[in-house]
């Protein structure tokens, strides 16, 4: 297959070539998916190194139980499970460091905590260049507690459905559903700051 | 009617529209009466917006130069 049509190809296509040894097409599903995997891998990991090795521990496991993925979820949902085993088990390794338990219980009573309200612009995002941007957001989600960042990245920015990210991270849904609110509510406290209407402030709508 | 806490625990749902429709008719009630309640619908409907779809940093070369040749090495162990 030439390269060219490989970018294009559709993903059951890939998945079917890649089970019958086609290497180039693995690759090819690689390539779509390892930016994603590595950066859930950081949120999750919070560490490069063990970023890394859940990159490829994900990739390798992948190509090892092709023949296990069913094919009635996204390929992508599925290796995001395996991705998150992964870190867990990094997590788990590193038990001295228990700031990055992912289980841990966590009061949810605070959910309604609101402090700041303020309007924001139309479109925020454009008062800052891309990279700007890219920063600012990254280290709101950076913020969070790692029980609600798991959460806000599979739900939010992976786009996962409540019931795949409860599954990814062995959360009930109901679980998935207060830990995302509060980190939802944390994080438009944190780009309020950023983004609310130049010449508005706090009690503008009080 | 609606108060503002309970407005808060169902704000997730309304903004996934998995609420019900009696559920988002009471919710839209509430937000057209409460200036702060309908302000942190719109911010946070906003936060999701903007976080929705970001696309990955490009993964750094060396890291995925690692990466594939971690998978040469399986692909090739396999065939062995």
């Amino acid at each position: 297959m030439p390269v060219s049509s490989l970018a294009d190809a559709d993903e059951t296509l890939l998945v079917a070539q890649s089970r019958e040894g086609d290497t180039a097409a693995f690759g090819e599903l690689v390539r779509r998916y390892e930016g994603k995997i590595f950066r859930l891998a950081q949120h999750v990991t919070q560490n490069r190194e063990d970023a890394e090795d859940v990159l490829q521990e994900t990739f390798m496991k992948a190509y090892e139980h092709l023949d296990q993925f069913q094919g009635n979820s996204k390929f992508y949902t599925w290796i995001v499970r395996i991705a998150v085993n992964q870190a867990l088990m990094k997590l788990r390794r590193r038990k001295t460091d228990k700031s990055v338990s992912i289980d841990e219980n966590i009061d949810t009573g605070e959910d309604t905590m609101v402090r700041e309200i303020a309007a924001w612009d139309e479109d925020p995002e454009q008062r800052f260049s891309r990279d700007e941007l890219g920063g600012i957001l990254d280290t709101a989600v950076q913020s969070l507690e790692p029980p609600y960042r798991s959460v806000f990245v599979l739900r939010d920015i992976d786009e996962l459905s409540t019931e795949e990210t409860a599954e990814a991270l062995g959360l009930s849904v109901p679980a998935v559903k207060s830990r995302l609110l509060r980190a939802r509510l944390q994080l438009r406290e944190k780009l309020t700051r950023y983004f609310k209407r130049k010449g508005d402030d706090a009690f503008a709508y009080m | 009617m609606l108060t503002c806490k309970d407005f808060l625990h169902e704000l997730s749902d309304y903004l996934d529209e998995s609420a019900d429709a009696e559920l988002r008719s009471k919710i839209e009630a509430h937000i057209a009466e409460c200036p702060n309640c309908w302000v942190i619908a719109d911010t946070t409907k906003k936060t999701i917006q903007i976080y929705k779809g970001m696309d990955p940093y490009p993964i750094p070369r060396d890291v995925e130069s690692r990466l594939m040749k971690a998978l040469e090495k399986k692909i090739a162990a396999g065939k062995a």
